[in-house]
């Protein structure tokens, strides 16, 4: 338990921080009008594939010997960028949809 | 070092690309910007891993390879699914990228619980181990979540809920909770009890998401999209990673307020949701038909002659419309009408489809022009002017069930008041019930009419009827 409010103490900076995004969160996306809701959550859903950079941390760790962490690592980064990348690209093609407006007809 | 304190600006770069491109996110015309701009940012935060965070060791030109390889593969795949994917699934693919983003939270988890070597392990804080088993679990049950989501939506798996589902769950909740503590309080190196908890987490997943009836699905993976933040920030928490830690936190509660205003949209609380009381309780609800009601049906012609000479056509779009593809024919009938003077406009429901703005993302492909779709509360009261209403593949967000029904399980959830108008035509396979399954008395009205087919079809048709009067 001591170990853990140590921990807390030491981290104090980082959990402002958190908090503080948190309600950053909340404020940035209140009174969105209900038409951007799915571009919104699928631009949010690539946001955090920001997790792959962790994933390249880990294989920048990983000994290159060490086969499980590099082929577990590898899929990880996989994964993390299928993420990034699939989000935005269908985010954009969403978003590229509203840009066309009547002008055309 | 320099190239480290370089590092921490890049990632404050992405951090504040994140927020400001959410931010845009919100707005109509600065949307697509914010995508790319975040996106930007996003390609900046890991180039500058790859190059700042350690200096060049040759040693580990593998590891580089590997990752090389990983990024690429990634792009690539992700970039052909996105393209490919037709406009109605795009809400599966959102949970697939979102299950994946959850998969790599929680294999990172995984490698660092190896990493941690036994000659460490006295300087291993319980703190981080905190946060390494609830990216674990969460990144876990946000992947296997998400998978089951993307199978429903794909119609590749159907709801199902075990007997004692909900005691199931909880019980492996407990376990799970349970398991998480002796972890971080044991001793060993390396204890196996981790990977029970990888496979319990998995479970959850799927068992969070098995009993949840498909009309509640976005709610689910909205829900499912904060939880793979929060397992992302967990992992910035890790690593003291700003980024990560920006990018995680914010979706994670961005996610969970999107996650409110569904639920809101819908008036039903998010437990409601989760314990999947349409399914579960809504069997034989209601005033199921009394027997003698009997829907009248209309044919094509008629309904043709209906809508041209009327003057006000509101057309109310719903799932049906994405199942049927008929976006398209949906938009030409309406350039028919206008083009004879009849005033169109669609009236779309805040959870109309399988996600908030389903409809529009749909309509706009058709090229519907913006102003045309025009939201619930906007139109509701315009309703009684209009002569006639064309529901195409909607029913629970027209059911009048929700307002003079107490005993109906979706009473108090706004609909769009299409019992107002004139006339009512509803675009239907056949009488299923909705996804609430519950019966719909609106088709029963006397104003009501049915036109049976599929919704692609007979638009079609209607199409060539209108033309020819």
């Amino acid at each position: 338990m001591e170990q853990l409010l140590n921990y807390f103490g030491e981290n104090m900076e980082m959990i402002y921080f958190l908090i503080l995004a948190v309600l950053l969160g909340v404020e940035v996306i209140s009174n969105v009008p209900a038409i951007l809701h799915t571009p919104l959550m699928s631009g949010a859903n690539a946001i955090h594939g920001v997790v792959v950079v962790g994933a390249i941390i880990v294989m920048l760790h990983a000994a290159p010997d060490n086969y499980l962490a590099l082929t577990v690592g590898f899929l990880a980064v996989v994964m993390g960028t299928l993420n990034v990348v699939g989000g935005f690209v269908v985010t954009d093609r969403m978003l590229e949809m509203f840009k066309k407006k009547p002008k055309k007809s | 070092m320099i190239s480290l304190n370089i590092l921490e600006i890049c990632y404050l770069f992405a951090s504040l690309t994140f927020v400001i491109g959410l931010k845009m996110l919100s707005h109509p015309d600065t949307a697509r910007k914010g995508n790319l701009f975040a996106a930007a940012g996003m390609l900046v935060g890991i180039l500058a891993t790859l190059t700042l965070y350690q200096t060049f060791d040759p040693d580990k030109m593998v590891n580089y390879i590997l990752i090389g390889l990983g990024l690429l593969v990634g792009s690539v795949i992700g970039t052909v699914m996105a393209k490919k994917v037709k406009m109605t699934a795009m809400p599966q693919m959102v949970s697939f990228f979102n299950g994946m983003g959850g998969a790599c939270a929680a294999l990172i988890a995984i490698i660092e619980f190896q990493h941690h070597d036994p000659a460490m392990v006295s300087s291993l804080l319980n703190g981080e181990m905190l946060v390494m088993l609830m990216g674990l679990v969460i990144g876990g049950v946000s992947f296997s979540g998400s998978m089951v989501a993307y199978g429903k939506l794909e119609g590749k798996i159907k709801d199902k809920t075990l007997p004692f589902n909900q005691i199931i769950n909880n019980s492996l909740f407990l376990v799970i909770i349970i398991l998480i503590i002796i972890l971080m309080t044991g001793q060993s190196i390396n204890n196996p009890l981790f990977y029970v908890l990888m496979v319990l987490a998995l479970i959850y997943g799927i068992l969070f998401v098995m009993p949840i009836g498909g009309a509640d699905m976005p709610v689910v993976i909205s829900l499912l999209n904060s939880f793979t933040g929060i397992a992302a920030a967990l992992g910035g928490f890790l690593y003291g990673n700003k980024a990560m830690l920006t990018g995680g936190i914010l979706v994670g509660s961005a996610g969970t307020i999107l996650t409110i205003l569904m639920c809101k949209a819908m008036n039903r609380s998010l437990l409601n949701v989760l314990l999947g009381a349409f399914g579960g309780t809504a069997g034989g609800v209601g005033k199921s038909a009394d027997g003698e009601q009997s829907a009248r049906e209309i044919s094509i012609s008629d309904t043709a002659v209906l809508l041209s000479y009327s003057q006000r056509v509101v057309i109310v779009p719903g799932y049906g419309l994405a199942v049927a593809q008929a976006q398209h024919s949906c938009h030409e009938l309406e350039k028919l009408l206008e083009e004879k003077g009849v005033e169109v406009s669609y009236a779309i429901h805040p959870v109309a489809g399988r996600m908030p703005g389903h409809m529009n993302v749909l309509l706009a492909e058709a090229d519907v022009p913006y102003e045309r779709m025009q939201e619930m509360e906007e139109i509701n009261p315009k309703l009684s002017q209009v002569d006639v209403v064309v529901v195409i593949g909607a029913n629970d967000v027209v059911n009048p069930a929700a307002k003079n029904d107490p005993s109906s399980p979706i009473f108090g959830m706004p609909i769009l008041e299409v019992d107002q108008a004139k006339n009512v035509i509803i675009l239907k396979r056949g009488m299923a019930a909705g996804y609430a399954g519950i019966e719909n008395e609106l088709f029963f009205y006397p104003k009501t009419r049915m036109l049976f087919g599929d919704a692609k079809d007979s638009l079609q048709k209607l199409v060539g009827e209108v033309k020819a009067i």
